[in-house]
């Protein structure tokens, strides 16, 4: 009797105990790992907000598929309307790296605005995950060991066009874009290719941004008469450019060609204007992959409207954060072992698998896209993983 | 440049011209008359734009969406003079910038929420749809030109109105002395109502008809400003003859600037205004 109650005494307080330090340990198990936080420097207003809306789309759908979650550490997002103005780059990343202490920060659309950036934040311990801007030096003479890109290089868009230009037997062209560092990169990324493989840019035109009066220069393309022209325009100036050059006669004419951005989300618009335009870009709505099939049908569902380029940037880069959260085991304090382990990762995208150059720039495949029906379809892969030569880098 | 082309380019500047006088004349007769100035008059534009986007979807009929849009700027205006400006008549300057800015923001709020942010665009009627044969390349589509009468019928109506009618001896009363009109037993307000309401109306249906021209993007109505205003300050601040004749020469000197001096053509339209405020400090024709 004396030794069963003894026992009985000594078993529920040990019982109490364990009970105890089950309950405390599990309580500690749910509050030990910090969520993850995820700057988003994206423009929600202004003339980029359509691409901002498209890239935060995407990012969600991504970070959804895994319930927000990466290494049994959830994901949070805190965004920020850029308005895409390069004077705001600095003051938005220092709130977003110092006050909120995000651990990656996604951003931006615009060029402008990521050099403001990666200043900003090329001596913090945040990563940063470029979705769109495409300037050259973003991975090139300004590359940095926490700067990653998930979208292109201006260059990577349209050096495959100027020899699929001369491949189509065009000699004598114009180029045309509007006066800023993307347009400027695009025409000389083509011209490099198209003057290599034998072809002449006859005439250069640099219209002042963002005006849309084309009528003038369109007027000057047909006194020259070349081959073909090839431009770089996007959004409403891609919308105006492709409608103008249907209306006043040059189109059936004088073949036009583009960096892919020409009919990048913006099909709708432009109508019939658009059909039968020939494009390269990393991505086109018809890859036939399971992948992309499932990504865009899931994003339909979810946003009632097409997956575009910009989507897909936007999901990767949230494919990427959760795939390298989980390559350290939810680890991310470890800055040189997180970096180490995101440029060995593979992302499976609805473009087609990339990996990153030593840059940190996706090597990837461009496709000769053309319009039919409103949709960027593929006509073929006109360079398979190809890489930004990444001039003036040192990683 | 053979003369062909330069007559094309004369074409395409006098075009622009047009339709810059259709955004700018409304600004101009508002400031003109009331003097008010209208900050929000590119929203107007934009807003134009967007509504016959939404009814030419609605209705099929590119026409319909026209008469509707109108109204509804009719509408926006008289609502806008009523309840907002009629209060700041005694006010400076500055409060009305103040009043036409936070507009502005409404505005690009409305048409991101209704609207989205994604380009859209307009299909050019059927029975415009049509062009005539320039050179061996070029055309020009019925609905450019379609647009140039639409201009040039605004401007013959207005100096019908201004200079014929009774509301348009109101109008140029006002311009000059609204005190004495007043104390003639004219009611003012009401004067001041149609006037906002006309200007509106005129910001609107330049956003209607280039609607199937150019491209609707979030923000479209604030570069449209810029031009205007320098249109309205070569004119001279309330003249709408004055912005007749400044706003051809935007598009003339902006049209040839592009392509003759490509470096600086995104400061031509600037260079002209400073050149004739140098010579004439209030502008080609001072009301």
């Amino acid at each position: 009797m004396n030794n069963k109650n003894k026992s009985c005494l000594t078993t529920i307080p040990v019982f109490i105990a364990t009970f105890l330090i089950a309950f405390s340990t599990s309580v500690l198990a749910e509050n030990k790992p910090e969520p993850i936080k995820v700057g988003v420097m994206l423009p929600f207003s202004g003339v980029y907000a359509g691409l901002g809306d498209s890239i935060r789309n995407g990012l969600k759908l991504a970070l959804q598929e895994k319930g927000y979650k990466a290494s049994g550490r959830l994901i949070q997002l805190v965004e920020v309307d850029t308005e895409a103005k390069p004077a705001r780059a600095s003051e938005l990343t220092l709130g977003l790296v110092d006050n909120d202490k995000s651990d990656f920060v996604i951003g931006p659309v615009h060029s402008g605005v990521a050099m403001g950036m990666i200043n900003t934040i090329r001596n913090k311990d945040s990563i940063m995950i470029i979705p769109n801007a495409g300037a050259n030096a973003a991975t090139g003479a300004f590359c940095q060991p926490n700067v990653f890109r998930t979208s292109f290089s201006s260059w990577q868009t349209a050096y495959p066009m100027g020899k699929e230009a001369a491949n189509m037997g065009y000699k004598k062209i114009v180029t045309l874009s509007w006066n800023y560092g993307f347009g400027k990169e695009s025409l000389a990324a083509f011209e490099e290719s198209f003057v290599a493989a034998g072809g002449e840019v006859v005439k250069k035109i640099l219209v002042p941004f963002p005006k849309t009066e084309f009528q003038p220069y369109l007027t000057q393309i047909a006194s020259i008469k070349p081959d073909a022209v090839f431009v770089f325009f996007a959004g409403g100036g891609a919308v105006k450019f492709v409608k103008d050059y249907d209306t006043m006669g040059l189109k059936g004419k004088i073949p036009l060609l583009g960096s892919g951005f020409l009919t990048e989300g913006t099909t709708a618009a432009q109508g019939k204007a658009a059909e039968g335009l020939l494009t390269t870009l990393h991505y086109a709505d018809t890859i036939d992959s399971s992948k992309n099939k499932k990504f865009r049908a899931d994003y339909k569902a979810k946003f009632n409207k097409s997956a575009d380029l910009f989507a897909v940037q936007g999901y990767d880069a949230g494919q990427l954060i959760i795939q390298a959260v989980e390559a350290v085991k939810g680890n991310i304090e470890d800055k040189a072992a997180l970096i180490y382990q995101m440029e060995l990762l593979e992302i499976d995208s609805p473009r087609g698998k990339f990996r990153f150059s030593k840059a940190h720039n996706p090597i990837q495949s461009i496709y000769l896209r053309k319009v039919v029906n409103g949709l960027n379809t593929v006509v073929k892969e006109s360079v398979t993983n190809l890489e930004d030569p990444a001039r003036g880098c040192k990683l | 440049m053979d003369t062909y082309f330069f007559l094309v380019q004369l074409l395409n500047g006098v075009q622009y011209g047009l339709l810059l006088f259709l955004i700018a004349s409304g600004l101009t007769l508002i400031f003109g008359v009331m003097g008010i100035l209208n900050l929000a008059h590119g929203s107007m534009y934009m807003i134009g734009a967007y509504l016959a986007y939404y009814f030419t979807a609605l209705t099929d009929s590119f026409a319909i969406a026209v008469i509707i849009s109108s109204l509804i700027a009719l509408v926006i205006g008289l609502l806008i003079e009523r309840f907002l400006i009629s209060h700041l008549y005694k006010r400076d300057h500055l409060d009305q910038v103040l009043l036409t800015v936070g507009l502005i923001f409404i505005f690009n709020a409305v048409q991101s929420f209704v609207w989205g942010n994604d380009p859209l665009g307009v299909e050019v009627p059927s029975a415009l749809s049509g062009s005539i044969q320039l050179t061996e390349l070029l055309e020009y589509s019925d609905y450019r030109l379609f647009i140039s009468l639409i201009c040039i019928c605004v401007a013959v109506a207005m100096y019908y109105i201004i200079n014929r009618t009774k509301l348009g001896m109101l109008i140029r009363a006002g311009e000059s002395d609204r005190a004495m009109v007043e104390n003639l037993g004219v009611d003012i307000s009401k004067l001041f109502t149609i006037v906002f309401a006309i200007g509106v109306v005129l910001a609107a249906l330049a956003g209607i008809i280039s609607a199937p021209i150019v491209s609707l993007v979030p923000g479209m109505g604030e570069h449209v400003l810029i031009s205007c205003f320098v249109v309205v300050v070569i004119g001279g601040l309330g003249s709408i003859k004055g912005a007749f004749v400044a706003a051809l020469l935007v598009g003339i000197v902006d049209t040839f600037a592009s392509v003759l001096i490509p470096e600086i053509s995104s400061m031509s339209i600037y260079l002209l205004m400073s050149l004739i405020l140098l010579i004439k400090p209030q502008g080609l024709f001072k009301s």
